[in-house]
Parts: structure tokens; C-alpha cells; sequence
């Protein structure tokens, strides 16, 4: 499996990390030799398996749907970069 | 008074117990050790102040008879439990000065129970490597060095920096998280015991998530019994964890009987390819004769799927860290990049924020889940991950556990691995009890013939750790393993 710069381009955007030019290729390249390693799971025989979704088989805790926390603005406030009067700041997304 | 920090951690306390030293003398004794191993890189944030004021609130709380079970004993905590009012990384840049309003379960139950953390330590960047090397903070530094070569070891990975605190004797015992092996592989290369429960043993709040349905904490100590001790305080239900078992937590010092007659260990002959290094395949070996002399019953298994372990991993645990690591946006917390628009400052904070490693498994994550992808490689990973699964539980029809090595080989030089593949290569034999969900252990049992320390692993059925410690207490009894690293006093 050879992913082109395109792809990795799409990839990228989709993770919403910045790759520049220069380094599609490179990164491309790397993609694709791992790739091809998984590419070995195309041997096995799944057509009558169920997929394993999770880490066990136990029917998960149901909770009531309640709020049971917060109420301290502040506190979460105290790590955002750019706190601006009790809200977090982001740059202008409304013309 | 005899060096503290070569105390167990059961030995320490006891000699606590009958005040034969204080919590504050044994905790400075720790920080004095955590001190002078600081070429070693294994702590990102050490705690002096903090440590010796727990120490003095535990000494209170031994002499007044309000002592937790694990009252003043140093220990070190991975920098991927988040830890109130103390810096968190979990070794990126993205996390820059991110010091949680919360503590995370483990970590709070560990606290509860009286115990005293000197610092945070190293890991690979979001706990995604098996060297320590993809941190952000460099990399941690094995204690242990091969005869006559100086160039320094990994500690593996990714919880380098807490098997090299452990083995440098800076803390009694620390906390590990294992996706993959992050726990037994690094234990392995630093002559530790490193145990992995079952899934939904411990809880993962507050735990800083790389893969979800894979992610689990566990103990790192010097001894089989300390593991045991730890992980009774460790695990339990916790209503903030739907995947945390609301089963009870038994008693695992108390499974340590020291007998194991007539227990079937299992010994999968897929663990055993043609190019297995000869050291380790004679260890493993010498394990299957330890445990036959106790008298154990070898059973010759087959786990078919194994091959299709290390693959199956590297879709299921990055589309789940693509989609975990979305929330590392700039916004909220660590570090922010600014930009020309709001999807300007993502990407480009995750582009300087995220290492190589990080980014190269978001992007198979992301590549993974895509529209067009998702059936031939998540979904067809998924139903591997089941076969695997079922490998496993067909063995445990005719076995009670089984032993095989812990890694592919002892521990290599800082900078030595460069290709990914290759590293992801490490965990071959951790991998495929993470993906079925099940408890293992490495224990110590000898060295390389360049002097490095081997570990042998034992996995067990889902929830059943009692013959996981039963088996590894005999093993850990008959492979005596008493060496020290090279570094320790010099």
C-alpha cells in the first residue's frame, strides 16, 4: 500500500496537523512502509468473525444521566492559554 | 542504620510498622538516591517538599494508629496519571505547564492508602514507544550497562523512566501504564517486576488515554510480593470508569502460596521463531525446568494468530490515539501556536506541539478510520484482534498459565533503533495478551551474556492475577535473581 503526497496531504488535514511540502514525501514514504507491514492481515481468513470492540466482554455499568460535578469555572480556566473573561479565547471565527 | 532504599517495599513496611525508622528518614533516603541518579533522566518532575510533608503526615498517622496500608513508602509515579496540583505531561510538548485540578483514580487510591510520591517519571511522548527515546523531556537512561561498553541503554518503554527509578533504587515501587507491553518490556530491560492486570482492573481515570480499550496501569517494584501489595491498593471499580469490573479485589499477597503443584503451564511454540536470541531461549528454557522441579505440568500450546498480534496493534491502538488526542487542539490547556484562523492554530499547535512518533501514529489512526478505509483496515483489525482473543482462550481450556519471554531481547543502546518497524518489533511477545485483554508479568530471571538483565513472562486467564502471583513467586523463588546494576554505588 504506496500512499501518494496527495493522500498524506488529506491525512494531514484530517488530523489537522501542519505538514509542510518538503516533508509529504518523506512522511509518505514512512506511512507506506508501515502500511505495507499491516498489509499481512489481509491473509487471515475473518469472514465469519465477529469484531472485538473492546478490552473485555462485560455488560458496562449503565449511570444515571445526571450532572454529578463542576461548577468550578475557574479552576479549569487556570490552565487555558488564553483565558478571556471566564470563557476560553480563540481566534475570531465570525466575520 | 542499613541503606532504606535497598529495603522491599514489604520490608520497608514492616521496619515501619515496628518503627525501626521513620517515614521521613526512609523518604529522604529516597530523595537523596532520586538525587544522585539524575543522569539517569528518569523523573521529568521530582516532589522533594511535597514527598516530605506526606512523610511527616505518615509518621502522624503510624503513631496514632490511622495508618493505610501503604503509609509512607516512596514511591514514583508515571507522568501519565494526572496528579492534582502537580505538573503533568506525559512527556510532550503539547502538555506545556498543565498541572490538573484532578487526581486520577490509581493515584488517588495509592495516596489514600498513606503512600508517599516523590516525583513523576519519564515516558515515551504519550506513553506511544518501547526505548523512553520519543519524549519530549529526553530520553530515560537504563541503570544497567553491558560488560565492558559504556555507551548508555535504553530503559524501554513507555514506562522507561519508572523501571529505571525503580532499578536505581530511587523509590520503592512506581506506577507503569501498559498498552502493548509499556510495562513488562521496560521491566524486562531494567531486572524489575512489571505486572499488566486484566482489562478493567485498574481504572483509567484521570490516566492521560493513548488506547483505550487497551490502556491499563499496573505495578513496577523489585519483588513479586511488592507487585501484589501494590496492585491490592491499585485496582478496584470506579463508578468514573464504565470499562472498571465492579468484582472484587482479592487478597494477592495471600495467592502467593508458593506452591504450584500440579498447575498446567503452557508453552505456545509460536513465542519460539527460528531467530529467537539464544540467551533468552535458553532462559525461557530454564524457566519451563524451574517450574517443572516445583511441580508444574508443561503443556505444549499453539496460539495460531500470533503473527498477526503486532499489525493488528498498529491499526487498533493508533485509531484509537488519533481519536483520544483529538482534544490536544490549543484551546483548553498546554501548549497554543497561534494563528491565522481557528483550524490554522490546530494545526499548527499539533504540528509543534506533537513529536515524530505521535504524529506518525495519528496519522495512521486518522488514515485508518477514514471514509473508504475503515473496513479494510479498523474493521478488519477488530475481527484479527478477536481470533487472537480466541487463540487464548482455547489454551486456557487445557492450561492455568503460560510462560514465555518477555521481550525479543535485552536492552540496546540509546539511539541504536531508528526505523519504526523495527521498534515496534520489542513488543512481539507483550502484545498479544494486551489486545485479549489478559494479565502478565515479567519477572527477573537472569542475564545476557553480556550482563544485561532477561525477564520471563507469565500470562493468566482475565481476572484471574491470583495464578499469575502464584506461578511468579515460585519463578522469582527459583531464579534468585540477585544481581545489581553496574551503576548502583558507582
Amino acid at each position: 500500500m504506496s500512499l501518494d503526497d496527495a493522500t498524506v496531504r488529506r491525512i494531514a488535514v484530517l488530523a489537522r496537523i501542519n505538514v509542510p511540502n518538503e516533508d509529504l514525501a518523506p512522511l509518505a514514504k514512512e506511512l507506506s512502509g508501515i502500511l505495507d507491514w499491516i498489509e499481512q492481515l489481509q491473509d487471515v481468513d475473518t469472514d465469519v468473525v465477529e469484531p472485538m470492540t473492546g478490552g473485555t466482554d462485560r455488560v458496562l455499568k449503565w449511570r444515571e444521566d445526571k450532572v454529578s460535578d463542576g461548577g468550578y469555572a475557574e479552576r479549569i480556566l487556570a490552565n487555558a492559554p488564553e483565558p478571556h473573561e471566564g470563557f476560553f479565547g480563540v481566534p475570531k471565527v465570525v466575520e | 542504620m542499613a541503606d532504606l532504599t535497598h529495603l522491599t517495599l514489604a520490608q520497608a513496611q514492616a521496619g515501619l510498622g515496628k518503627g525501626e525508622f521513620s517515614a521521613v528518614e526512609l523518604t529522604q533516603a529516597h530523595l537523596k538516591a532520586m538525587e544522585s541518579h539524575r543522569d539517569l533522566n528518569a523523573y521529568i518532575t521530582e516532589v522533594p517538599e511535597l514527598a516530605i510533608e506526606r512523610a511527616k503526615e505518615a509518621d502522624h498517622n503510624l503513631a496514632h494508629g490511622t495508618a493505610g496500608v501503604l503509609e509512607g513508602l516512596p514511591l514514583a509515579i508515571k507522568d501519565l496519571f494526572c496528579t492534582e496540583g502537580v505538573l503533568t505531561t506525559a512527556a510532550s510538548h503539547i502538555l506545556d505547564g498543565f498541572t490538573p485540578p484532578y487526581e486520577s483514580t490509581v493515584t488517588a487510591k495509592l495516596k489514600e492508602a498513606g503512600a508517599v510520591m516523590v516525583g513523576k517519571t519519564n515516558l515515551d511522548e504519550f506513553a506511544m514507544g518501547s526505548s523512553n527515546e520519543t519524549s519530549f523531556y529526553g530520553p530515560a537512561i537504563n541503570p544497567w550497562k553491558k560488560k565492558n561498553d559504556p555507551r548508555p541503554l535504553v530503559p524501554g518503554g513507555s514506562s522507561g523512566g519508572s523501571a529505571a527509578a525503580v532499578a536505581a533504587y530511587t523509590c520503592l515501587g512506581a506506577t507503569g501504564t501498559d498498552t502493548g507491553g509499556s510495562i513488562r518490556q521496560p521491566a524486562s530491560f531494567c531486572g524489575i517486576v512489571g505486572m499488566k492486570p486484566t482489562y478493567g482492573r485498574c481504572s483509567r481515570w484521570g490516566i492521560v488515554a493513548f488506547a483505550s480499550s487497551l490502556d491499563q496501569a499496573g505495578p513496577m517494584t523489585r519483588t513479586v510480593r511488592d507487585s501484589a501489595i501494590l496492585l491490592s491498593v491499585m485496582a478496584g471499580f470506579d463508578p468514573k470508569d464504565s470499562t472498571s469490573a465492579d468484582i472484587e479485589v482479592p487478597d494477592f499477597e495471600a495467592a502467593m502460596t508458593g506452591d504450584v503443584k500440579g498447575l498446567k503451564i503452557g508453552i505456545p511454540a509460536e513465542y519460539r521463531p527460528d531467530n529467537l536470541n539464544e540467551d533468552i531461549s535458553k532462559l525461557w528454557d530454564q524457566g519451563i525446568d524451574w517450574l517443572k522441579s516445583a511441580g508444574a505440568e508443561i503443556v505444549d500450546i499453539s496460539l495460531p494468530h500470533t503473527k498477526y498480534a503486532l499489525p493488528t496493534y498498529y491499526i487498533v491502538a493508533p485509531a484509537e490515539a488519533s481519536s483520544n488526542l483529538a482534544r490536544y487542539d490549543g484551546i483548553r490547556f498546554g501548549l497554543r501556536v497561534d494563528g491565522e484562523s481557528l483550524d490554522d492554530l490546530y494545526s499548527k499547535t499539533r504540528a509543534q506541539g506533537f513529536g515524530e512518533e505521535v504524529k506518525r501514529r495519528i496519522m495512521i489512526g486518522t488514515y485508518a478510520l477514514s471514509a473508504g478505509y475503515y473496513d479494510a483496515y479498523y474493521l478488519k483489525a477488530q475481527k484479527v484482534r478477536q481470533l487472537i482473543y480466541q487463540d487464548f482462550v482455547s489454551a486456557f481450556e487445557s492450561v492455568d498459565a503460560i510462560l514465555t519471554p518477555s521481550t525479543p531481547s535485552p536492552a540496546f543502546a540509546v539511539g541504536a533503533e531508528t526505523d519504526p518497524v523495527s521498534m515496534y518489533l520489542n513488543d512481539v511477545f507483550t502484545v498479544p495478551a494486551s489486545l485479549a485483554g489478559l494479565p502478565g508479568i515479567s519477572v527477573p530471571a537472569g542475564l545476557s551474556g553480556d550482563g544485561l538483565p532477561l525477564g520471563l513472562q507469565l500470562l493468566a486467564k482475565r481476572w484471574d492475577e491470583e495464578t499469575l502471583f502464584r506461578v511468579a513467586g515460585v519463578l522469582e523463588e527459583a531464579a534468585a535473581f540477585s544481581a545489581h546494576p553496574f551503576r548502583q554505588g558507582g
